[in-house]
């Protein structure tokens, strides 16, 4: 068989302009998600926010476990659920009921994941995604809980005295989390367990020969993840103050592949604008009344498969390792 | 008793479906080694694909049994032609994705084209009526998708193992490099083998037709079931899938007609993967596949 070819991570670029680019990078973002809500609709700023961290989850693992989880939206949904009964239920403020959401999502991953990291490659995307697939069921058949096919509605969202029914401040208000999500994220990826993940991405028989216990370093990789996902999806639930069925489905989990592919695997960046762009897309064709948005997403996603294989950041940043 | 017998019959017919979906996918995949996210999608195509032959050409059943497989095949030719064939020197996850994406595109086309509400498609009048079993009288049409199903596995058996077709594309699964340089070209199977497995995709939509409601989502859901089945086979193995498809559809259908009221859509719907889990705690290659390397 031929050999890995998911796009190359982590080769140091050259020393200087790295230590100009990162912190200007850094700087750009920042300064677009400080400025975003006054840019755009704030609902739609809210959702990018979300999905920004889906993508960068399943990123992380695609990217530097090289583990193509197509089940996301088991850890993205199961903490828009779980948030929004702490929420309803026990009145949370919200950042405590996100992170009550998140934590069920990774104790959710610590069996599927236990179970999943016994297979690789194609085997492993099928069974991620035949486990999120029961999981959906429960929940289209746990009615009382979560409300099956009509959702769990009106999820109240507060914090302290605040009033954040405007998602102009809930923006605002969630932009610490997110950030907070990201930062995990990129401090996975940069730390010695995520040069040690990278390496068993790259090589998983020499890893195993120098003693790193394989299936447990993938396993912890799939739960932090699972975790940010959850973060991603406990906002979401907030921001539309509803979780639907939907949250569960395998398309949302195929959505966030979409946006990681379109950005670029292996780059948190890529997968940031991955699924910004997906994320705009799909809201200017839901304005413009087009009714079939799977035929556009669907069609520049086989493009991008076929032709543009390191996405939109992968290419940027290629062009600039040349010169 | 006799309803016991006749629910496992009922298991046998629903398992029909999976047993072809997982043979089309499991003979794709051995040669290729592409998993065909779009299988369902074909299947969906080909449910369609009756329903439209009757409805604008006024077609029968055994027409579109004949011609929508076999427009399929075209149809799945031009698609390896076109866009797999250019990623299988690539990990194999691209095709997965390819074909992923390949999906959201046909079941757009389809929801565009006829809506989302089911189309209706009626049993052919020669299998209208049921038949006398002995114990308990079944539905003709039931009895005769499942002997369809069971000739059409029985055939591909034969075809694999009694024919030099058969062998060499077993040869070519096995170890694809030694074929090659016994000088037989593995190449020019790839793209005949391809379009017969999404053929029997097709057969299998086209059998569902009168039985199940034709609708652009048909087999978005039931493939997951499908990657479900041929993990716990073991995708490599063609009798597994089979079997375990045949087995799966069996213990649905029991655990809808038996299992405590309130738990039987959980049971049945949850099945397939609570199985799953257990083999992968088991027998992580599945039961009848062989541990791949890495």
């Amino acid at each position: 068989m031929t050999t890995d070819v998911l796009p190359e991570v982590g080769r140091p670029a050259r020393a200087r302009a790295k230590r100009f680019a990162r912190p200007a990078l850094l700087a750009a973002g920042l300064i677009v998600a400080v400025w975003l809500p006054n840019g755009i609709y704030t609902g739609l700023a809210v959702d990018l926010l979300c999905w920004a961290l889906f993508a960068v989850s399943v990123d992380l693992l695609l990217g530097y476990a090289g583990l193509l989880s197509f089940g996301h939206a088991a850890y993205w949904g199961s903490s828009a659920y779980a948030t929004g009964l702490l929420a309803v239920h026990l009145g949370l403020p919200f950042p405590l009921a996100v992170l009550g959401g998140a934590l069920t999502a990774a104790l959710i991953a610590i069996p599927v994941g236990f179970l999943a990291v016994k297979r690789v490659g194609i085997y492993f995307a099928m069974v991620t995604l035949a486990f999120a697939q029961m999981i959906y069921f429960i929940a289209n058949e746990w009615r009382s809980v979560t409300g099956g096919e009509n959702g769990m509605q009106s999820v109240p969202r507060t914090l302290g005295s605040a009033d954040l029914s405007d998602n102009y401040y809930f923006y605002y208000a969630a932009l610490p989390i997110v950030l907070g999500g990201l930062w995990l994220a990129w401090r996975i990826v940069h730390s010695p367990f995520g040069r040690v993940l990278v390496a068993i991405r790259d090589n998983p028989a020499r890893a195993r020969a120098l003693g790193y216990p394989v299936h447990r370093y993938k396993l912890a990789a799939f739960v932090l993840s699972a975790f940010v996902a959850g973060l991603g999806g406990g906002l979401f639930a907030l921001a539309h103050q509803f979780v639907s069925l939907d949250t569960l489905h395998w398309t949302t989990s195929g959505k966030a592949v979409i946006m990681v592919v379109l950005g670029g695997i292996g780059t948190l960046w890529g997968a940031l604008f991955g699924s910004s762009f997906v994320v705009v897309l799909e809201d200017s064709l839901s304005q413009a009344d087009f009714a079939s948005p799977g035929l556009l997403t669907g069609g520049i996603f086989v493009l991008a498969v076929l032709l543009f294989r390191r996405g939109l950041w992968g290419s940027v940043a290629a062009f600039f390792r040349r010169r | 008793m006799t309803n016991f017998l006749e629910q496992t019959f009922n298991g046998l017919v629903s398992g029909s479906f999976l047993a072809l979906l997982a043979l089309g996918l499991a003979v794709i995949f051995g040669l290729l080694r592409v998993v065909n996210f779009a299988h369902g999608a074909i299947y969906m195509l080909g449910a369609f694909g009756a329903y439209v032959l009757a409805d604008e050409l006024g077609l029968s059943f055994w027409a579109a049994l004949i011609a929508v497989p076999l427009g399929l095949a075209v149809v799945g030719v031009v698609l390896e032609r076109a866009f797999i064939h250019r990623l299988t020197r690539l990990d194999p996850l691209y095709n997965f994705l390819l074909t992923f994406g390949l999906t959201l595109i046909l079941q757009d086309l389809v929801k565009a084209r006829y809506g989302v509400q089911s189309s209706p498609y009626a049993v052919p009048s020669a299998l209208s009526g049921s038949v006398d079993l002995g114990l308990f009288e079944f539905p003709a049409y039931r009895v005769f998708v499942l002997a369809m199903s069971v000739a059409i596995c029985v055939g591909v058996w034969a075809l694999l193992t009694r024919t030099r077709i058969g062998m060499v594309v077993r040869a070519a699964t096995e170890r694809p490099e030694l074929t090659r340089a016994f000088g037989i070209d593995v190449g020019r199977w790839i793209t005949p083998v391809f379009g017969f497995g999404v053929a029997l995709a097709g057969l299998a939509g086209v059998l569902a037709a009168p039985m199940r409601a034709v609708h652009p989502l048909m087999g978005a859901d039931l493939i997951i079931v499908v990657f479900a089945v041929v993990v716990i086979g073991g995708l490599g193995s063609i009798f597994g899938s089979v079997a375990v498809g045949f087995v799966i559809g069996v213990l649905q259908v029991w655990a809808e007609a038996y299992a405590p009221e309130s738990w039987r859509a959980l049971i049945a719907q949850t099945l397939p993967f609570l199985l799953m889990a257990v083999v992968l705690l088991w027998r992580p290659a599945g039961l009848f596949g062989r541990e791949e390397t890495a």
